[in-house]
């Protein structure tokens, strides 16, 4: 019989192997990443043999693998791959702005924390007590710091690991105080007992309950990049190395919604409280989709336009969140955050590699990509094309699932609102593709030559966003039991 | 192997190998002809009240049953083959540009792939999708290869039919919710039968989320600002595909979606809000129209003001009217493409389309002035050519809709309001021809060449055809009539 938390135990050991390893490699380091993308995609395959497991199996109740959980192990893995491989196109970059104490300083620890921050994500999507939630989000946000401010010979980095700690310290205060209000009126920290208690909750200590309550959202509200818990996201995604910022972006964002649907499982479920944590949601959802949407409008730095493309897909998420009252909602979120994966992905992929050659990532250092290098132009536009929503792509679909459910549950002022920053997103999705193909190259810019490997990648990111934009069929069945 | 699938793929398979490398020019004109020649055999298959036809289902998302469906019936293979013909002639009159040519004809042929792949679905989903994937390669089209203040009309048509098309997504939604779970169908056959046997019970939210989807994306006034600028400086094949083929999608899913489904109980308390917005269309853009002093402004806001005769027509409800509308939608996409054609070829011989620049040129090129008269009057709706039959059937259904009252009742009135569109729209295009091609001749116009051999072929083509349709408007009626009128 297998333990239920083999996944996570080994992901650990495989960290600290390859902290051994680095320890005592004198050659190329960028085999620990290499090593850690097989190891882990290797876990990847094993998922498959665990199934989910009913909740008597586990009796200390802090830990769930139901399918949700399992799912989203999967997409952890596979974000977590994908960074590495970022990590290693990114690694000349990384190593002009750290001190070079010996060839090759800090790369090691570069592509090992990735891992321990997945081991703690693969927690969190497990976590079904608070204090398993809290302990979780430490290990993913300790990782985090260090790897956001790495890069020590650059000044952005340093801001954006500053930022990252000040605003992350502030939120896990919440988050603990939140609790403590919680566990101080139930009695209880596991989900499962608050759930049992909430119903028989007297009406004098409800406003109590929705405060505990009011303060946690507060800390996921940061963990997702909901408004206004935002404030943090453009700088740090800016300065943070780019593959750092693409997992932030991808997989800290999806483990942040699955706690926060377990989180709100006892809360909808109790006819108490529905309607006053529909109402916050539905206020959250609509602040992050407008001020998300508008702020990008104006970016002129790619990066950080996808900062806040990030903020305005929470947006859309919370939106499904807050028609959670309806069937589809959760293979919505299930089926957005895989799109997300993809195109977010293979955007930071081509960003990466253009930056790599250009020395920056405005949108002006994009220009005639589509002549300098077609394959990376194609990539960036199918990219924005299915961040933007367009037909035939997986981001389509992911939008199409989430408004089905909001009209399902009549959220419709969030429909409405959703219609006005689609279009907007258009507009500055389609700025970029405009900079690829309408603006004349600057006269030093040269074609950007992509390893076979790097094009083998970004076919295959771009398949899957176009298979699954007509055949979801797939993605979905593996969601239908959440 | 599926007709209608094929006549998707082979644009779309087309681009892919003028991306790869193959002669741009010729590969396109050969993918658009062997399109024309499909859909002939199509029409020529095709049984007149068999339903839908050439039927293939593929389930792409069972959960919410949608699927990917193809088939057409009457109107759906009207409008088929006004998608092959108006792309064949596009693609053919369409002169190569500088740079880029293969992404040129690439986005033409993708805007032709997305138009037949809505024309022939049966699934209210993937109807959609298609309609969606023209957007870019139009708004590459403009952006890239436009002329005048190209970025901003980009931008604008980009932006404006991407919020049009998500309003539309919501109705669409709306109505697909408005089923009973269990019975949730996209397509286009259940939904009617389900409104028929009274399982389908939409709110009036429906009704007006997908008329002003619809409108946005037809340029019902007052959202039809996005239109004018955007056919002015878009290259003359993507103006000839997006305004002849691609806004007639959203008065098809009108004639589709919504006559064959709303109940009048809906519909009659908004009647006089869409007439006050259709005069909009006739009388206000009419006048905005003759004070144009471009010639490609005023054919873009003379195919805006068309549309208000389209929509009178559904909106009548009357089997006249929808067959009037119907029969409007393949003239107006013939006749605006013709003119938008012969106005591409105008502006690459004198670089300018200012009335106040130009002149006489009826002297120095009497065939092309010729063909453009014969555009133009068809435009106006002049008998024998096939919008003259529309627009009288539409005035015929307008007028005899509504509720009988003493007096006119409001569609009688809208419809006699109407009828001076007509006027309007003489007054424009006669005074637009008058100043382009007579008067003194110019002395900097004296050599221009005659309208080329390959522009005449397409040009007399759409002609041809518009002829054919007005003189004998029965051949079309009979195949829309089993479509639109419920049985």
């Amino acid at each position: 019989m297998i333990v239920p938390y083999a996944l996570e135990i080994s992901v650990v050991c495989v960290g600290i192997f390859l902290l051994m390893v680095d320890a005592f490699l004198k050659t190329d380091k960028t085999t620990i990443a290499w090593t850690g993308v097989v190891v882990l995609l290797a876990i990847f395959g094993l998922t498959f043999a665990l199934g989910p497991m009913p909740k008597g199996v586990i009796p200390e109740g802090f830990y769930v693998l139901d399918p949700t959980s399992l799912f989203f192990k999967r997409f952890l893995l596979l974000a977590t791959v994908l960074t590495l491989i970022l990590s290693v196109d990114y690694s000349p970059v990384y190593q002009k702005f750290v001190p070079a104490a010996s060839p090759q300083a800090g790369l090691g620890e570069f592509f090992t924390l990735p891992v321990f921050a997945c081991a703690g994500m693969m927690f969190m999507v497990s976590a079904n007590d608070f204090i398993m939630i809290f302990v979780a989000l430490e290990l993913v946000t300790i990782a985090f710091y260090v790897l956001v401010a790495s890069m020590r010979k650059n000044q952005g980095s340093l801001e954006a690991g500053v930022k990252y700690l000040i605003l992350g310290a502030l939120s896990t205060g919440f988050l603990v105080y939140g609790i403590t209000w919680l566990y101080g009126i139930t009695g209880y920290t596991s989900l499962e007992g608050i759930q049992s208690v909430l119903p028989r909750v007297p009406e004098q200590y409800q406003p109590s309950v929705l405060f505990g309550l009011g303060l946690v959202l507060v800390a996921l509200g940061f963990k997702v990049a909901a408004v206004p818990f935002q404030f943090w996201v453009p700088d740090v995604y800016q300065g943070a190395p780019t593959p750092v910022t693409a997992y932030l972006s991808v997989a800290s964002k999806a483990a942040g919604f699955v706690v926060l649907l377990r989180v709100l499982e006892p809360f909808v479920t109790t006819p108490a409280f529905q309607v006053k944590v529909f109402g916050i949601l539905t206020i959250l959802a609509a602040v992050t989709l407008v001020l998300g949407n508008l702020a990008a409008m104006s970016q002129q730095n790619l990066k950080r336009l996808l900062a806040y493309s990030s903020i305005a897909h929470a947006g859309y998420l919370l939106v499904a969140v807050a028609s959670l009252s309806a069937p589809g909602a959760r293979v919505a979120i299930g089926f957005y955050l895989g799109g997300y994966l993809v195109m977010t992905f293979l955007a930071f992929l081509v960003l990466l590699n253009v930056a790599k050659a250009s020395g920056g990532d405005d949108i002006r250092d994009f220009n005639g990509l589509g002549k300098r290098s077609p394959v990376l132009a194609l990539g960036l536009l199918i990219a924005m094309l299915s961040l933007a929503g367009l037909p035939f792509t997986i981001g389509f679909l992911g939008k199409f699932f989430i408004f089905e459910a909001a009209l399902a549950s009549g959220q419709y002022v969030l429909v409405v609102l959703g219609a006005i920053t689609v279009a907007c997103g258009f507009y500055y999705y389609l700025k970029v593709v405009m900079a690829m193909y309408w603006q004349p190259a600057a006269p030093s810019a040269t074609s950007i030559q992509v390893s076979p490997f790097g094009h083998f990648l970004i076919g295959l990111l771009v398949l899957a966003i176009i298979l699954f934009g007509i055949f979801p069929q797939p993605l979905l069945g593996a969601l239908t039991h959440l | 192997m599926n007709l209608l699938l094929a006549s998707i793929l082979i644009p779309v398979l087309a681009a892919i190998l003028v991306i790869a490398g193959f002669n741009a020019r010729r590969t396109a004109i050969f993918a658009a002809a062997l399109n024309f020649l499909l859909t002939l055999v199509i029409v020529g298959q095709f049984k007149q009240d068999g339903g839908y036809q050439f039927l293939l289902s593929v389930p792409a998302v069972p959960a919410l049953g949608i699927k990917f469906s193809l088939g057409v019936d009457g109107l759906g293979v009207a409008m088929l083959f006004l998608s092959t013909a108006v792309t064949l002639a596009a693609i053919a009159i369409a002169r190569p540009p500088k740079a880029n040519v293969s992404w040129f004809y690439a986005s033409l042929l993708f805007i032709s792939a997305g138009a037949v792949g809505a024309f022939v679905s049966v699934d209210a989903f993937f109807y959609y999708m298609f309609h969606e994937l023209a957007l870019v390669p139009t708004f590459l089209l403009i952006g890239i290869w436009g002329s005048g203040d190209r970025q901003t009309a980009a931008w604008k048509i980009t932006v404006y039919l991407a919020f049009g098309s998500f309003v539309l997504l919501v109705g669409l939604i709306g109505l697909y919710l408005s089923l009973p779970a269990g019975s949730r169908t996209w397509d286009f056959r259940e939904l009617a039968q389900a409104a028929r046997i009274g399982t389908l019970a939409p709110a009036p939210w429906v009704y007006l989320t997908l008329f002003f989807g619809f409108g946005i994306l037809v340029s019902l006034f007052p959202f039809h600002t996005w239109a004018p600028q955007a056919y002015a400086s878009a290259p003359s094949p993507a103006a000839m595909l997006h305004a002849g083929v691609l806004k007639k999608f959203g008065l098809y899913g009108l004639l589709r979606l919504v006559t064959p489904i709303f109940p009048p109980a809906i519909t009659e308390p908004f009647n006089n809000l869409l007439l006050v917005l259709l005069l909009g269309n006739i009388l206000y853009v009419g006048l905005v129209t003759i004070s144009q002093r471009k010639l490609d402004l005023m054919l873009g806001y003379s195919s805006v003001m068309h549309m208000g005769y389209i929509f009178l027509g559904i909106l009548s409800w009357t089997t006249i009217g929808l067959a009037g509308a119907a029969l409007m939608l393949v003239a107006h996409g013939l006749s605006i493409a013709a003119l938008f054609a012969l106005s591409g070829e105008l502006r690459e011989r004198t670089g300018t389309l200012k009335f106040s620049e130009l002149g006489g040129l009826a002297r120095t090129m009497p065939k092309f002035g010729l063909l453009f008269g014969f555009a133009a009057m068809a435009s106006i709706g002049l008998p024998g050519f096939a919008n003259f039959a529309g627009e009288l059937m539409v005035f015929f259904g307008g007028f005899s809709a509504g509720k009988p009252v003493v007096g006119l009742n409001n569609f009688q009135i809208a419809t006699a309001i109407a009828v001076w569109g007509v006027v309007i729209s003489a007054v424009y295009m006669l005074r637009a021809y008058r100043r382009v091609f007579f008067g003194p001749p110019l002395e900097r116009w004296k050599d221009l060449p005659e309208i080329s051999t390959h522009a005449k072929i397409c040009v007399v083509g759409l002609l041809i055809l518009l002829l054919i349709f007005g003189f004998a408007p029965q051949l079309l009626v009979k195949f829309v009539l089993p479509a639109i009128v419920q049985p």
